[in-house]
């Protein structure tokens, strides 16, 4: 580091899997105007654990939307695995879903007529993934997950934890830059949860980089790091690297 | 995401739903049968007609006389006496008509039939032996009139299959004697059966030489007059050529200078035929109509269902999209769900039309053609209703955010 620079410079490292730049959010409704994120600067990198939090209202549902490439944001610059996504179309959107990302919602969201591995399956059927190697792919999932004894069974026939199991492989299935988990123990008792998270940090422990979004302390303290938001802005980061790192 | 693979997809989603598919279908199947069974019920009837017009003969034209006029009070055709026996020989000639092959004149008359104490009322018809081939009528037994019968004013009669029956029960005619008015005649032949036309029962009259009956039978005014000339042209290529030469012969014979003025008219069997058919071709367009509709609220039935099944999954597209479906791929899926729907309805109300069409006639009694092509035509427009009325359930699907569909309880 030479002499003459006197202030730290921001460093971008390659692996950067998220990174957005005074990102802000305004729904207009009618006549009135929310906004949901007010400027929110976040770098997430390789093989990172974090818990983003927050109380409802704190725009933390709207954040992970602008994370998943469900929704674009009004303002700000969102950089995903070195591809820059903020002013993607929508059929160029679905694409950066299907292969770089994948959801884990609160609900699971399986379709309740297919088998889990037809469920797991779904993001290669949009992927174009010839059929053979769909299933085969699936099953080694599943079996990831610890549901290999499963793969004909239909969501009613599964409990809450063996669901989130399946959401999970579905996720995992396109071998996405991260994992989006909005609320994946919402619907879960408490030993189905302690079985969720183990499985999160297994796969966090292989490499995957996992962000979920929880109000629930305990589930975030699974995780290494956390990110708290209020009113549209980020209140803390246990990194403590924001103000430094990141200009706003 | 493949074809396949969207059919695959649209085949589960018919699968998952089987009670609202199936309701679905039913729009479009009633239609498509309804289509098929109204179709064939009017070509059934034009093919019903035309045998039955066919029937009395081929290549055959039929001169009537035309109206008389008295007290400015038209008679209306065949009340005038202006065809006469010396006009249906004339007719006859070859260098004057070489397009027509044969002339019966004809006159016919209500008449009792007696044989012993058994009696029966019918058609007399005083005719020539021209009029076997004309009306293609052919013999079950005996001989028909000859032309010594005619000249000689022979008291002969050739009895159709029903009046023998009247008269004679299932005893053999031919040889015996009947009594027509007061005068004894010899059955001499028996007709076969023609069946019924639109006119009159073909199997009930009593054929005698026409001098017979003008002399001995009608007498009278009628006496050289006939009510009708029957015309075969040599062929029915010829047809209208006969009519040409006809139409010319006897304007010149009853030395008429302007055609409308004519005191007969010329009718031909197309004529006939087009007429008959043209009431059963609107008969189908009407009942077809009805049945449209009915097709139509069948696609209707397709659109409002695919609409309520959009709204229903509209958690299922948005997680479909949130794993990477793209708008096009959406469509797509709906789109080849209403084909499919409309594919279904169609096979299926095509199989019940035809088994409708097998089934009426044995309690209807008439006949429904059903014909390949509008069985064809009538799936492939179930389809294209499917399709078309799938359009705008598919797009709206297709423009759904992703975030507004998986929020949405």
């Amino acid at each position: 580091m030479s002499s003459d620079i006197t202030m730290p410079i921001p460093v971008i490292p390659r692996d950067a899997v998220i990174d957005i730049r005074d990102v802000q959010k305004v729904y207009k409704t009618g006549s009135l105007e929310v906004a949901a994120l007010r400027g929110v600067s976040l770098r997430i990198e390789e093989g990172e654990y974090v818990a983003i939090m927050g109380p409802s209202g704190s725009g933390k549902s709207t954040l992970m939307h602008i994370l998943g490439c469900l929704d674009v944001a009004t303002s700000g610059t969102y950089v995903l695995a070195g591809e820059n996504v903020s002013d993607l179309s929508e059929t160029e959107l679905a694409v950066i879903r299907n292969q770089r990302i994948g959801f884990v919602f609160q609900q699971f969201n399986l379709l309740p007529s297919l088998s889990a591995w037809r469920n797991v399956e779904l993001p290669l059927c949009y992927a174009g993934v010839p059929r053979a190697h769909r299933r085969a792919r699936a099953v080694e999932v599943l079996e990831r997950v610890g549901l290999g004894d499963r793969i004909m069974h239909r969501p009613s026939e599964l409990s809450g934890g063996q669901q989130s199991r399946v959401a999970l492989a579905r996720a995992l299935v396109n071998s996405p830059a991260m994992i989006l988990a909005d609320e994946p123990t919402g619907a879960l008792d408490t030993a189905a949860t302690a079985d969720v998270l183990s499985v999160f940090d297994d796969l966090n422990q292989a490499g995957n980089t996992v962000v979920l979004i929880t109000h629930e302390e305990d589930v975030a303290a699974a995780a290494k790091r956390t990110v708290r938001l209020r009113d549209g802005l980020i209140e803390s980061d246990t990194l403590g690297r924001l103000a430094g790192v990141l200009p706003s | 995401m493949s074809w396949i693979e969207t059919f695959r997809t649209s085949l589960d989603a018919i699968r998952s739903h089987r009670l609202r598919s199936g309701l679905t279908m039913l729009g479009i199947l009633i239609g498509i049968a309804a289509v098929i069974l109204t179709v064939g019920l009017g070509e059934g009837a034009q093919v019903q007609v035309a045998s039955a017009i066919n029937s009395l003969g081929t290549n055959l034209l039929v001169i009537s006389p035309g109206s008389t006029t008295t007290s400015g009070v038209r008679g209306g055709l065949g009340s005038a006496a202006t065809l006469t026996v010396n006009d249906a020989d004339a007719l006859s000639s070859h260098t004057v008509a070489p397009d027509i092959a044969a002339v019966a004149p004809s006159t016919s008359k209500s008449s009792a039939l007696a044989v012993g104490t058994t009696n029966w009322t019918t058609s007399v018809v005083g005719t020539t032996p021209a009029w076997l081939s004309v009306r293609a009528r052919s013999l079950s037994e005996g001989r028909f009139l000859t032309a010594s019968d005619v000249s000689s004013e022979a008291a002969v009669t050739v009895l159709g299959a029903t009046t023998a029956q009247e008269l004679f029960g299932f005893a053999d005619p031919v040889g015996r004697t009947v009594t027509i008015g007061t005068t004894p005649f010899t059955v001499v032949g028996l007709l076969a059966s023609a069946g019924t036309s639109s006119a009159q029962n073909e199997d009930d009259q009593a054929i005698v030489p026409i001098s017979t009956a003008a002399d001995r039978l009608f007498g009278g005014t009628s006496r050289t007059s006939v009510q009708s000339i029957y015309v075969e042209a040599a062929s029915s290529d010829s047809l209208s050529a006969a009519y040409q030469e006809a139409d010319q012969e006897l304007l010149n014979l009853h030395h008429i200078s302007t055609p409308t003025s004519a005191d007969f008219s010329i009718a031909s069997q197309e004529s006939l035929l087009t007429t008959a058919t043209s009431v059963d071709k609107t008969l189908t367009v009407l009942l077809g109509g009805i049945a449209g509709i009915s097709l139509l609220v069948g696609g209707i039935g397709v659109m409002n269902i695919m609409l309520v099944s959009v709204t229903e999954r509209i958690r299922e597209i948005g997680l479909r999209k949130a794993i990477g479906a793209n708008p096009t791929v959406i469509r797509r899926q709906f789109l080849v769900e209403a084909a499919l729907l409309g594919l279904a309805g169609g096979i299926l109300g095509a199989l019940l039309g035809i088994v409708g069409a097998l089934v009426l006639p044995h309690l209807i009694s008439t006949t429904i053609t059903v014909s390949p092509t509008a069985t064809i035509g009538a799936i492939v427009v179930a389809i294209c209703i499917g399709m078309a009325f799938g359009v705008y359930p598919a797009s709206r699907a297709a423009r759904l955010a992703p975030i507004d569909a998986l929020r949405s309880e």
